[in-house]
């Protein structure tokens, strides 16, 4: 039997980074399935939240945007798929960002106890998020029959936007998540995120009604490019993705990556410490 | 080759405090001024992701210092010290979880750590879940739990309650589930701290029975205990720490013996030096109480040691007839006994019981004797009385004394030892009729 040595010693840690997380992978299958498996545990009550949320809302903004204050749709598509359509990565995005975040406080006494690659965490706990909205899909499924709207062939590059939806929240939620551990303040900054980011992200309406000087500004909000991405890919020919902004959001979204990782490599060793 | 090799580790920690807080009086100009430079340096440390420390004074502070030695395989090595000796943080850098400052450690062969059983048991999932979860999570593949999956559900005795939640599991089945998982991980080297203080007695042995087996299957065990006699039961060798420092490296009851006279600094003594802070009346006032074992003043005793509960009075008015009397209680405020110094229930004689005394302080000494109690926390309540029945000082729990594990009594049996005393008894053994039975 050959022993497998391991050295312990001041920066080791930080070399062999990468080559750990690879090697910790099934602790993170097994994490994932145990925030899902958690989730899922009344099966019921969990399943039908995940499909009445996103539903209800639809129905609200198609009412309040569409009827009540009249917003043009893009090209001939109904406005609740047009909603639909934006809803969808906004909540993957919302929910990934704040289960992301608060994913280090969850899981200080794991933290405190043993030793993991601490990416795994927030990691694990986006794909929460992303069996959601795979539910939430099948909504999208039913909508379209309902309105018999054919989608063209650039839905196909939807698995495209889901990534970008994924990274655009992974960032500021390594970011946020990292902070959270030693400045508690942080926890409440997400739920302000998220509930303004509802209404200044393009989702009860088409970002076209944006005045075309503003379009740029208005990119700078990496949601914007992610929205945009998948009214393109859902609704086919209708909606036009605005270049200049969708490049400026994969930008934006790969400055916060960046600067999300960062952050969290440097914290990262002190976690045990605080949390 | 060593199965652990420690070499010079460090670990130190940076600590805030409050310098400037002896000037006279304080102008708001410089407190403003202070804040703001805290304010301002708190945000450069969040930028920069460094931790932010309160205080405007800085302090390097050494959990950990030069701390070296090696483990060979198949050893169990016991680790003792008071709290905040740098067990906790020696442990947490061998698990990985926090990096030392200097040094390094080499080890060889797969660890698994005993921080705590239950490590990431979630209360929502059933036992069976949680068995694959909590295993991932200490290291185990999957293919490696289900081969032991019967083994440990056996051990923990939970096989009705598989597909329940833990939620609803008594706190005895939780813990047995938990540490089953990790006794099953098969680890070249494994890391224990603490585990004993939980379960019943029965269990504890079981535990203690699958830890000697690990050692004895010839693999390495880091024991981080405060049950002196586990430790010695299962130890060959112990380091004693202490602030940091390595203090000690040894035969495991030479550790302890250290250990225990470490301890010794600790208050055995309780003194009233303003008579009229002293609690008694105008016929008598406690003056001190002191635990004195081996010639010294301490709280703490060895159990084979005798100790020697002294009484120091005054009397403060003359011709009185005075007595004292103890009672004393174990951790959970039991009371163990009660004594009192008179003729009938004194085993040596007292001269100056029943008689009047003069004016003085007096000293009444009272022996607990050596082989007596059990070990753990004992503390008393002192009474002073005149004419036998009048209290005239009722101290409750004056002091507190501890009793410690040195071994003698557990060249044999090291498992738990129940019993509010464990006096020493003489027993024997006669063969009364050879032969077969009837």
């Amino acid at each position: 039997m050959t022993l497998q040595t391991l050295i312990i010693e001041p920066g080791l840690a930080e070399r062999h980074y990468w080559r750990d997380l690879w090697r910790y992978r099934e602790l993170f299958f097994v994490l994932a399935w145990r925030d899902v498996a958690v989730r899922y545990k009344q099966t019921i009550i969990g399943l039908a939240w995940a499909l009445l949320q996103p539903f209800l809302t639809m129905v609200v903004f198609t009412v309040v945007f569409g009827k009540l204050a009249k917003m043009p749709t893009e090209g001939d598509a109904p406005y609740a798929l047009l909603v639909f359509a934006g809803l969808l990565p906004w909540q993957f995005f919302s929910s990934s960002l704040s289960s992301a975040s608060n994913s280090l406080i969850g899981n200080a006494n794991l933290i405190s106890k043993v030793y993991f690659p601490r990416l795994i965490v927030p990691t694990a706990a986006v794909v929460v998020s992303f069996i959601d909205f795979l539910i939430s899909f099948s909504i999208l499924v039913l909508v379209m029959v309902w309105y018999q709207f054919m989608p063209g062939w650039q839905i196909l590059t939807l698995p495209f936007f889901v990534l970008m939806a994924f990274l655009a929240a992974l960032g500021p939620g390594l970011w946020i998540t990292a902070l959270n551990v030693k400045y508690r303040d942080f926890r409440y900054v997400i739920p302000f995120i998220v509930s303004m980011g509802l209404y200044v992200s393009p989702v009860g309406f088409s970002s076209s009604v944006i005045p075309e000087q503003w379009r740029l500004l208005y990119s700078l909000n990496p949601v914007v490019g992610v929205i945009d991405g998948f009214r393109w890919a859902i609704l086919g020919g209708e909606a036009q993705i605005y270049w200049p902004g969708f490049i400026l959001s994969w930008c934006l979204i790969g400055f916060f990556l960046w600067l999300g990782i960062r952050q969290f490599r440097k914290m990262e060793k002190s976690f045990a410490d605080f949390v | 080759m060593p199965a652990i090799k420690v070499e010079n580790l460090s670990k130190s920690y940076l600590v805030g405090h409050n310098a400037a807080r002896t000037e006279r009086y304080t102008a708001l100009r410089d407190v403003i001024a202070r804040n703001a430079r805290d304010l301002a340096r708190k945000t450069r440390d969040m930028i920069h992701g460094r931790p932010i420390i309160q205080g405007d004074e800085v302090e390097e502070f050494w959990a950990l210092k030069d701390v070296s030695f090696e483990v060979q395989h198949g050893e169990t090595l016991g680790i003792i010290g008071r709290n905040g000796a740098g067990k906790s943080t020696l442990l947490k850098i061998l698990s990985r979880i926090t990096e030392p400052t200097k040094g390094r450690i080499t080890l060889n062969g797969r660890v698994a750590s005993l921080l705590e059983v239950g490590t990431g048991f979630h209360p929502e999932l059933s036992g069976r879940e949680n068995i694959y979860l909590n295993g991932a999570i200490l290291g185990m593949c999957r293919g490696e739990i289900q081969r032991k999956f019967d083994e440990i559900v056996s051990f923990a005795e939970v096989e009705k309650f598989l597909d329940t939640p833990v939620k609803r599991y008594s706190s005895g089945m939780y813990v047995r589930l938990a540490f089953a998982v990790a006794a099953h991980l098969e680890p070249e080297i494994l890391v224990v701290d603490e585990v004993l203080a939980v379960g019943d007695a029965q269990f504890q042995k079981k535990c203690l029975g699958k830890m000697g087996d690990v050692a004895h299957e010839g693999r390495t065990v880091l024991f981080v205990s405060h049950n002196m006699a586990a430790l010695l039961g299962l130890c060959s060798r112990a380091i004693l720490l202490d602030k940091g420092c390595q203090v000690h490296d040894g035969p495991a009851e030479d550790t302890v013996r250290r250990y225990i006279e470490m301890g010794k600094t600790d208050l055995g003594e309780k003194t009233w030096t303003d008579l009229n802070k002293a609690p008694g009346t105008d016929k008598v006032k406690l003056h001190a109480v002191r635990f004195v074992s081996d010639g010294t003043v301490t709280s703490d005793v060895e159990i084979n040691k005798e100790l020697n509960i002294e009484i120091d009075f005054w009397a403060r008015r003359n011709g009185d007839h005075i007595s004292t009397s103890i009672h004393l209680l174990d951790s959970m405020g039991v009371v163990v006994l009660a004594s009192a110094n008179m003729h009938s229930a004194n085993l040596t004689r007292d001269d100056w019981f029943g008689r009047p005394h003069e004016l003085g302080l007096y000293r009444t000494t009272c022996v607990i004797p050596a082989n007596f109690l059990n070990q753990g926390r004992y503390s008393i309540n002192v009474i002073v009385l005149t004419d036998i029945t009048n209290a005239e000082v009722f101290e409750k729990e004056v002091l507190t004394f501890t009793v410690h594990e040195t071994g003698a009594m557990r060249k044999e049996y090291s498992g738990v030892w129940i019993g509010v005393v464990r006096p020493k008894l003489a027993w024997s053994t006669d063969l009364i009729q050879p032969g077969m039975v009837g």
